[in-house]
């Protein structure tokens, strides 16, 4: 029987269904969906209003960042400075509206010193070929003590004449009582799927992951790519600092210390490869939620916060083994 | 007339002298086997047509007009494409995406272009189907045979009206069908009028598909000729050094 070019065409390799059963990122969303079932059961507050308002919001700051994150992790890098740039950005936001700017003002000037340090970023790491560990690792350091600097290491919590405004934009909640910065992520996550999926420039960090040279020799703007990327890391940390700021109603300097690891942990839970060339917007929110609905449980069950720690490891660990286990199977 | 010609080629590097004096003439639709050991020049002389060198001393002419290339890219823009020894595929992506990769198609007008995955996976169909290739389109390189990623990498060469296929080393490292894949994937570029250029190691694949042999040592061309005029034993002894030049 002939095999016409419309069904050699259309063919693939696996169903649509098979290749979303075999993702990472669908059986983490399963894990999500069963912890929240049997959260609502086994105790009285979780499936409240309230309770799902704070998991919500608290997710969206690691999932926001954990976007851009993941755009990093694609083309093969890593940006350990995340954390460190969302004080920054926070300081430099908080100084400029104290003394006396209106927010837009602060708001620029935030967003101005994310895409700086993303820049900086990306010209170590693509035009000098510094490794992307080492760089943003001299950023961590760098950006907090700048935030220090910039504030004299104080707290800030008055923001000048549009101190309202601000409150209103990270603590607000003006649709169907949606906390505003949910709102922010899901409009920031579909932009970032639309941008992986549908345009050349995500298609190119796709290849840059998978084989840079490969992307080098084809003609793919390797270097000016790698600079963007890296330059959209450090944005979403500014965004998620400027929503945050809003939120809690004040800056010291140790915001986000340490929140780098919780990031990079949601992009690998939700599939994301440190290897490079897998990875998507959507696990990124399913990595970060999985993450929150944890954090939130144990407290909720009554269970030692201490234990934290353990069981947000052992979700790295079971998720990536789980990913391990079925490419063993595969390649038989 | 001649596709692509080589006046007097040199290329030095400080002292090393890796290409010496070479001139190469290549018409449209033949296959051309440049042999010779490794050292002998033949990736310095192909990276000059690639544009990734430029020569020290001599002229490339591409049908009769002076080529100055400075990058890949403009060797591309001329009509020359290269099949690279280690393919430049990324493993991540699907077939057609390879295919496509640096020259992805979009629709759409201004900056709201998005990639037109239907016409791509057409047009990568339509490619294979013509190069005679069981590759799917849709399916991931990962999972491919050593000969289905050749002929990704060869369908890349398609998407474009190139004049001179440059292939280093497309048969290494894979099966004996596949050899044999490959060896028809270069007869039909051949019988579409493109020039190919194969560098190999492999006897037995210049005997069964080139028209001419072309064999280098120490940078110099020592033998240029047809490849029934030849014989595997004279052109082990020229990349030897057995037999000094054959003219």
């Amino acid at each position: 029987m002939a095999i016409t070019l419309d069904q050699t065409i259309g063919q693939k390799q696996q169903s649509w269904l098979s290749e979303k059963l075999a993702s990472q990122t669908f059986w983490v969303l399963v894990a999500v969906v069963l912890a929240c079932i049997f959260l609502s059961f086994a105790t009285d507050s979780f499936a409240t209003s309230k309770n799902l308002y704070n998991i919500t919001r608290n997710v969206t700051f690691v999932a926001i960042i954990a976007l851009g994150m993941t755009l990093v992790i694609i083309t093969g890098g890593i940006d350990l400075s995340v954390g460190s740039v969302l004080c920054l950005c926070s300081m430099i936001l908080g100084v400029v509206m104290h003394a006396g700017y209106s927010i837009e003002v602060g708001i620029a000037a935030s967003i101005a010193t994310a895409l700086a340090v993303g820049a900086f970023h990306g010209l170590l790491i693509a035009y000098i070929g510094m490794p992307p560990f080492v760089v943003t690792l001299g950023t961590l350091s760098i950006a907090r003590s700048l935030a220090m600097v910039a504030s004299g290491n104080t707290v800030v919590f008055q923001f000048g004449p549009d101190h309202d405004k601000l409150l209103a934009l990270g603590g607000g909640a003006w649709l169907f009582g949606i906390a505003n910065p949910v709102l922010y992520m899901i409009v920031l996550a579909l932009l970032t799927g639309f941008v992986l999926r549908w345009t050349k420039f995500g298609r190119h960090v796709y290849a840059i992951g998978g084989n840079e040279h490969a992307a080098t020799l084809t003609g793919v703007p390797v270097k000016p790519i790698k600079v963007a990327v890296y330059m959209i890391s450090s944005l979403s940390a500014g965004i998620a600092g400027i929503i945050q700021t809003g939120w809690l109603g004040a800056i010291t300097t140790n915001i986000g210390t340490g929140l780098e690891l919780q990031v990079i942990a949601a992009a690998v839970i939700g599939g994301a490869a440190l290897a490079g060339g897998v990875g998507t917007a959507f696990g990124a929110l399913v990595g970060a939620a999985l993450i929150e609905v944890i954090r939130n449980s144990l407290g909720l069950l009554g269970i030692n916060a201490f234990w934290q720690g353990c069981f947000i490891g052992g979700a790295i660990l079971l998720a990536v083994l789980f990913d391990r286990l079925r490419k063993f199977r595969q390649s038989d | 007339m001649a596709v692509l010609e080589l006046i007097n080629i040199s290329k030095h590097f400080g002292a090393i002298q890796a290409v010496s004096d070479v001139s190469i003439s290549i018409e449209a639709g033949e296959v051309v086997g440049l042999m010779g050991d490794n050292g002998a020049g033949k990736s310095t002389l192909v990276k000059m047509i690639a544009g990734n060198f430029r020569p020290s001393h001599g002229s490339m002419r591409m049908d009769g007009t002076e080529l100055n290339l400075h990058k890949p890219v403009e060797a591309r823009q001329h009509g020359i494409e290269i099949v690279y020894q280690d393919l430049a595929l990324c493993n991540n992506l699907t077939a057609a995406a390879n295919v496509f990769l640096g020259r992805e198609l979009r629709r759409g007008f201004g900056p709201f272009r998005i990639l037109d995955y239907a016409t791509m996976y057409r047009r990568a169909g339509q490619i294979f189907a013509e190069l005679k290739s069981e590759t799917r389109p849709r399916d991931l390189v990962k999972q491919m045979s050593g000969g289905q990623r050749q002929a990704v990498a060869i369908a890349r060469t398609r998407l474009s009206e190139a004049k001179i296929v440059l292939m280093d080393e497309p048969t290494a490292a894979i099966s004996v069908r596949q050899i044999a894949e490959v060896l028809n994937l270069i007869r039909h570029l051949r019988d579409q009028g493109i020039a190919v250029v194969l560098i190999s190691h492999r006897m037995p694949d210049v005997f069964d598909v080139a028209d001419r042999v072309i064999v280098m040592r120490r940078g110099r061309k020592v033998a240029d000729k047809r490849i029934e005029a030849s014989s595997p034993e004279e052109v082990t002894g020229l990349i030897t050094g057995a037999i000094e030049q054959v003219v």
